[in-house]
């Protein structure tokens, strides 16, 4: 196996982990707090406007843990910087 | 693949580069600019108002009272940094539903931009508040030790703000690029309406969280006064 299959091989199955390991907190995260939302509205519906408001900024932080993992398995899998080095030093020769 | 509007090129002369992130949002800013210009060209305050007058002052209104929600209450002072932002982000995000259009938004440069603007916000509009010894002091505000504590938290709210809107706006774009090729037919036009959510809710988040970064500024400031 040569340095360009390894480093394909790894930046792929990398960016799958990455996926699937960052996404459990969050998902975990986002139904607890969706389910505590509903609960609070269902008990005191006339302050539903700020509960919504609170979650969604809430859920907006939560997921930008997942948007980290996808955006860092996106860099290893479409702008790869060790990919793209080693393909420029195999094209120079 | 590309993952960015960056990477189209249209123009080139020496260093300066023209791509597609900045031609769209100079089409953005003169949609903005040319439709508020013709809109306010004619106000009046009557009981009758004309249709679009009233969407704008629905929009103005609304957006001054988000602001007030979060703990700013003389709002006038900052619906026009806010205001600004919170359009530009929704105008951009909801104009995904023409086709080939991409998102300025989808740029980390443009998102870099924007959060780099709230980062240099946060400081000027409190200075302009409360002077610059109690902005500065609160930075130091229980003890000395926190002064890297704070400082560090600048910086990653920056980030993560940045990161945020763009990791977003980018994944409905490759999301779109790969279902396009799965299953062309209805799925993806499902996806593009989830994208407008998407879009809108992060929209709202960005100036949600740009006007309590201020506010919370503003919460220690006023507390070094007394």
């Amino acid at each position: 196996m040569n340095s360009i299959t390894i480093i394909g091989a790894v930046s792929i199955i990398i960016a799958g982990i990455t996926m699937a390991i960052g996404s459990i907190g969050p998902a975990f995260a986002e139904a607890r707090a969706v389910a505590a939302a509903l609960t609070s509205i269902a008990q005191q519906p006339d302050v539903a406007s700020t509960i919504t408001r609170t979650l969604f900024v809430g859920l907006a932080m939560i997921e930008s843990m997942a948007i980290y993992c996808f955006v860092v398995s996106m860099i290893l899998l479409f702008a790869n910087p060790f990919w793209n080095f080693v393909i420029t030093k195999a094209a120079g020769g | 693949m590309r993952i960015s509007p960056d990477d189209v090129v249209l123009f080139e002369y020496g260093f300066v580069k023209l791509n597609l992130t900045i031609v769209t949002t100079w089409a953005l800013m003169l949609i903005m600019v040319i439709g508020s210009a013709c809109i306010t060209r004619k106000l009046v305050i009557a009981t009758k108002i004309s249709r679009w007058q009233s969407i704008l002052e629905m929009i103005v209104i609304g957006i001054k009272k988000q602001i007030e929600e979060v703990g700013l209450y003389n709002a006038e002072r900052y619906i026009s940094f806010l205001g600004t932002l919170f359009l530009f982000l929704f105008i951009s995000n909801m104009l995904t539903i023409l086709p080939f259009y991409e998102p300025p938004t989808s740029s980390l440069s443009t998102t870099a931009a924007l959060a780099i603007s709230v980062f240099f916000a946060v400081p000027v509009f409190n200075i302009m508040e409360y002077g610059v010894i109690n902005y500065l002091k609160s930075y130091v505000k229980p003890l000395f030790i926190m002064l890297p504590f704070h400082i560090i938290s600048e910086f990653s709210r920056t980030l993560a703000l940045a990161v945020r809107l763009f990791g977003n706006m980018m994944s409905g774009v490759m999301i779109l690029g790969i279902l396009l090729t799965i299953t062309p037919f209805v799925f993806p036009i499902v996806m593009t309406a989830f994208g407008l959510l998407t879009g809108s809710v992060q929209a709202y988040i960005f100036t949600i969280l740009a006007s309590v970064f201020i506010a919370a500024a503003a919460q220690e400031s006023e507390g070094m006064k007394e």
